[in-house]
């Protein structure tokens, strides 16, 4: 069993969901609660290797890749079919592994419209695929493929599934990111063809870029490459206005797959491979990763505020928070990227949340019109607390999940990496603890209006406004766990992601140059644009101030 | 030594009849399918379109005992080669020449059109391609061209009671026409200059000679590539194709846009890998050109087209500037190989997903009797796998993975990636937006399909035919194929033309 799981786990977990796919295919359209029954049932399938998987990682090697397999899969390139699994990914395959199947019985007797359950189901599985296989490839051609193969499901589930507006939706939605990974692919090869790696394996490529070098002007351009494809995914300010209109034209369950998990491939993608590949850009662009994350704090923050929809308001608010993330990612450092893959977890299991709790509020007012809304509290009082609880969690409460996200965020932006300007990330950390006074603000305001007061006039007598069904139950009650459990002992995710995060980050980033020996800086043979001395002395300037 | 030639006595040269199989075996099933017609005449009918499918199976007989043999074959003092380039692009134009086959089928007969006539000249016509792939002298590479053209025309205007089959006839011949004299124009300089029509002599001669009329090679590269620019539709040369396209009977037009195409590029290929090889200055700005606008200006026309075949068309426009993309860039130290295998490996592809959405295009039209984009409106209510696979070969085309296109396009990028200057770094940030806008209107369409309510609510089903269940299926699983396992296409297109070019 142990030899199986470790060397076809990652395949077997990954793949499962396509052999469901293909025994549905076989099945007629008209059995729907076969159809269900599969796709539910491969999806915990998925699920239970997941828990395998979990039993045999060695939890005191997260820095290391485990259940490696690498096989050459497209020699005329030099592209390898390699899997791994380590403290990064893992939480985010759980993640992924933990909404499907719950997304699926949420769905099950209420499939929007036009129903065809066998065609939304193989969707949601062939999704499935494309994201375990992103968190896990560790080439960047099947990298690529995988982050690729989530668009076309997405793609289906808003437009034939979605609002009025799904037309649009889906096709900008569409467009958006594919713009991204086509600029993101030209980078990959560039990389590639500059560093003379032998392969497109990660850690051959980072091999190759250490030992032969890019130079600056050509790592600066393909790191914009790669930041157009997943800053687009994420979405960082000024590429996120797709996000809003796909997340309110979306089905319930696209809204919560998109927000728990695919935004989540963009945040990955530059922990994962833009910044350990090329730390120097990085450092160089890591100051406008930055603005552009504060910028994002802020501005989403102002558009839930402008909100009269639910829906938007919630998708703007993912603005705002994968703001908080991307900010801990553009310190460059240890604690930042730990907090930022507590962000993405976190905001993966609230605003998912948040999603659903709206898709329900939709299915019983028939409007997510903030105005029109009120008194959940009065006519279900269940899902009106959990709501609160919901909202609570996403403006970052202590002993909930969303304050871990966030709060190390920003205290991350205090201590930026080596060669970051200290004084400008000290402002973005000024200003994003302003936007977590908005964020409490249009949160609040958000449950006051939709579920305090009394109900209004036309929905006050409408027998079809019931509290929580057992469905509901069911597919809210893990989030529901995972959020409070990670808020009370964060180091469920901290402890699995420390290593992986440490061994990933360029050792110059993070070397503190007073208590280096020389030889051992000579050792390291840290580029200038480290500042390792400067900054040294900059912080002593700074804590001598104080 | 014309005069020379014309005083010896006539001497058969020795010829490798295995090497020629292919090419004999079309010629022998075109002659028996007309000897046929002549003799049972309207009895023959139905078992025409067998005989020319198993005919062009037989062909593929002999190229795999070549391909098995894997000697490369010199025929003809060097003007006909058999090597792995020739025996890969002649699998190609018989495979799609097969899946025309099965496309042709039932249109043709239920068009009560001349079916013995059509398909011996469609064999004629993959014949001239099959031909092409080999030939490595001027004059046999013009025969090809001519052979393979000729009953194009013919075909394009079968519809004979449709004025716009006349139109799209008539004006595919006199466009054709013009540009193969524009054509043998530029071969006739380059005959002038270098004082011989095999490529690899006035290969040699622009490498060694004295070459003091540098103008006038241009000015024949020029032309010569113009004239194949024609063929392979590539913008500004591509006028004829939405035409030609919308008036030809829809299994002509994929025959065109992907077996004719295809011809041209291997054309193509052969006169600048064998032919002028070392005159990168000049064609590679010429191609960087063709490239950029065809992707372009296909992609912006497509945006506004609501008949399919004509999104198709200019589709293909597009399509035709990424193929010739890698070409750009061909003349680069070191990257020869990997730019001609990029554009074997997206001909096949291409080959692929193009029949396949043509083959979704002339099922769906059986019951739509329509090719307006609007006409399909719903078809997933009625036609589930059939929007299914029209999904596939959309987004095939449009590059997204895990479908055939992505390797074809990622094969594109790797070698203007790999080229190290900014003109090829540039053409390759040209064709990623173009991808994206490329994506607009292949997913318009996949959308219409998939999401609105099909017109007057009509929800009988589509009636298929088995070769037309079969041509997609084949395509279906070549286009995921080579998606998944892009190694199958990728091992077979490792080819080289320079060795025998020098």
């Amino acid at each position: 069993m142990e030899n199986f799981i470790n060397d076809w786990g990652l395949t077997v977990t990954t793949f499962l969901p396509m052999v469901g796919v293909a025994v549905m295919l076989l099945i007629p359209k008209a059995q729907e609660e076969l159809h269900k029954k599969t796709a539910l049932a491969t999806s915990l399938l998925v699920a239970v290797m997941g828990i395998l998987i979990l039993t045999q990682f060695d939890f005191d090697a997260t820095g290391q890749l485990q259940f490696a397999v690498d096989h050459i899969w497209i020699d005329v390139i030099n592209s390898h079919y390699a899997m791994g699994l380590d403290g990064m990914s893992l939480p985010l395959v759980l993640l992924t592994m933990l909404v499907v199947p719950l997304c699926i019985i949420y769905s099950w007797n209420h499939f929007p419209e036009p129903q065809n359950p066998k065609a939304f189901l193989i969707l949601i599985l062939v999704l499935e695929t494309g994201m375990i296989g992103t968190f896990m490839a560790q080439d960047l051609v099947l990298f690529f493929v995988f982050f690729e193969v989530v668009l076309l499901p997405m793609f289906f589930m808003i437009a034939v599934w979605g609002g009025d507006d799904r037309r649009y939706a889906s096709l900008k939605f569409f467009l958006y990111t594919l713009f991204g990974s086509a600029l993101m692919l030209v980078s990959f090869l560039a990389l590639y063809f500059l560093s003379g790696s032998e392969s497109f394996v990660l850690s051959d490529l980072i091999a190759a870029v250490s030992s032969n070098g890019v130079s600056r002007t050509a790592g600066l351009w393909i790191f914009a490459g790669m930041f157009l494809g997943f800053g687009i995914k994420v979405p960082m300010f000024p590429f996120h206005t797709w996000l809003p209109d796909a997340h309110t034209q979306a089905p319930t369950v696209g809204s919560v797959i998109l927000a728990a998990v695919l935004l989540k491939l963009g945040t990955y993608g530059f922990i994962r491979i833009a910044i350990p590949v090329l730390p120097e850009a990085a450092v160089e662009w890591a100051p406008w990763i930055g603005l552009l994350a504060v910028i994002g704090i802020i501005y989403g923050a102002l558009g839930c505020l402008a909100q009269t929809d639910m829906k938007r308001l919630i998708a703007f608010s993912s603005v705002a928070h994968m703001g908080f993330v991307m900010l801990g990612i553009s310190t460059l450092t240890d604690f930042g990227i730990n907090a930022a893959i507590m962000g993405m977890v976190a905001h993966g299991l609230i605003t998912g949340m948040l999603f659903f709790i709206a898709g329900s509020v939709k299915e019983r007012y028939h409007t997510l019109d903030i105005n029109r809304l009120g008194g959940l509290l009065i006519q279900a009082p269940r899902m009106g607390w959990i709501f609160g609880l919901c909202v609570m969690a996403s403006l970052g409460l202590p002993g909930l999940a969303g304050f871990w996200g966030e709060f190390p965020a920003i205290l991350s932006a205090y201590n930026p990496g080596n060669g970051l300007p200290v004084t400008t990330f000290r402002v973005f950390m000024v200003i994003s603890a302003l936007g977590t006074v908005l964020a409490a603000g249009y949160l609040l305001w958000l449950l006051q209006r939709a579920a305090f007061g009394t109900p209004k006039d036309e929905f006050a007598e409408d027998p079809s406004i019931t509290d929580v069904t057992k469905h509901e139950w069911i597919s809210w009650a893990p989030f529901l766990a995972l959020i409070v459990a990670i808020g009370i002992y964060p180091n469920l995710i901290f402890r699995v992601t420390d290593g992986a995060v440490d061994a990933s980050l360029d050792d110059c980033l993070q070397v503190n140059a007073s208590e280096l020996t020389p030889e051992q800086e000579e050792a390291l043979g840290c580029a200038s644009i480290y500042n390792l001395h400067e900054d040294h002395e900059d912080h002593e300037d700074h804590e001598a101030g104080e | 030594m014309t005069t020379q030639l014309l005083t010896l006595a006539f001497e058969r040269p020795a010829i490798d009849w295995h090497a020629v199989a292919p090419e004999l075996t079309l010629l022998a099933v075109g002659c028996l399918i007309t000897l046929i017609d002549i003799i049972f005449l309207e009895k023959a009918r139905p078992y025409t379109a067998t005989l020319a499918g198993l005919g062009v199976l037989a062909t593929a007989i002999p190229i795999i005992t070549l391909a098995m043999d894997g000697v490369d074959r010199v025929l003809f003092d060097g003007a006909y080669v058999v090597d792995d380039f020739a025996l890969f692009t002649k699998a190609i134009f018989l495979i799609s020449g097969y899946v025309i086959i099965l496309l042709s089928t039932n249109y043709v007969a239920e068009g009560d059109y001349w079916e013995n006539e059509y398909y011996g000249l469609l064999l004629a016509s993959l014949m001239g391609m099959v031909m092409m792939s080999s030939s490595r002298d001027l004059i046999s590479i013009f025969v090809a061209l001519e052979l393979l053209s000729i009953p194009a025309y013919l075909m394009v205007a079968w519809r004979k009671r449709d004025a716009r089959s006349n139109e799209a006839g008539l004006k595919y011949y006199l466009m054709g026409v013009f540009a193969s004299a524009v054509m043998l124009y530029g071969m006739s300089l380059l005959f002038g200059v270098s004082g011989s029509t095999q490529l690899s002599e006035i290969s040699s001669f622009l490498t060694n000679g004295n070459v003091s009329s540098v103008s006038a090679i241009t000015l024949a590269i020029v032309f010569v590539v113009a004239g194949f620019a024609f063929k392979v539709s590539a913008a500004p040369f591509h006028t004829w194709a939405p035409d030609v396209y919308e008036g030809a009977p829809t299994p002509v037009a994929a025959f065109l846009s992907v077996a004719s195409k295809a011809a041209g590029f291997v054309a193509l290929l052969q006169l600048i890998y064998v032919g002028f090889h070392n005159q990168s200055a000049v064609y590679e700005p010429l191609i960087w050109i063709l490239a950029a606008a065809s992707m372009t200006f296909g992609n912006l026309v497509a945006l506004k087209q609501t008949n399919i075949v004509r999104m198709m068309a200019y589709s293909g426009v597009a399509q035709t500037g990424f193929i010739l993309a890698p070409l750009a860039v061909a003349g680069h130290a070191g990257l020869e190989d990997q730019a001609l295998s990029a554009i074997l490996t997206y001909l096949a592809i291409y080959a692929a997903m193009n029949l396949g959405a043509f083959a979704v295009i002339i099922t769906l039209s059986r019951k739509t009797g329509s090719a307006e984009i609007e006409s399909f409106n719903g078809a997933f209510r009625y036609a589930p796998a059939m929007t299914v696979s029209m999904a596939f070969f959309l987004f095939s085309l449009a590059g997204i993975p895990p479908l055939g296109g992505w390797f074809a396009k990622f094969e594109v990028f790797s070698v203007l990636a790999s080229s190290d200057d900014v003109w090829g770094y540039a053409l390759a940030v040209i064709a990623a937006i173009n991808s994206v806008i490329a994506l607009y209107y292949y997913a318009s369409v996949a959308r219409c399909m998939w999401a609105d309510e099909a017109p007057e609510n009509d929800l009988t089903p589509v009636s298929t035919t088995s070769s037309l269940v079969s041509a997609l299926a084949i395509c279906a699983i070549v286009t995921l194929a080579f998606g998944v396992v892009p190694q199958i296409v990728g091992r077979f297109a490792d080819v080289t033309l320079l060795t025998l070019g020098g």
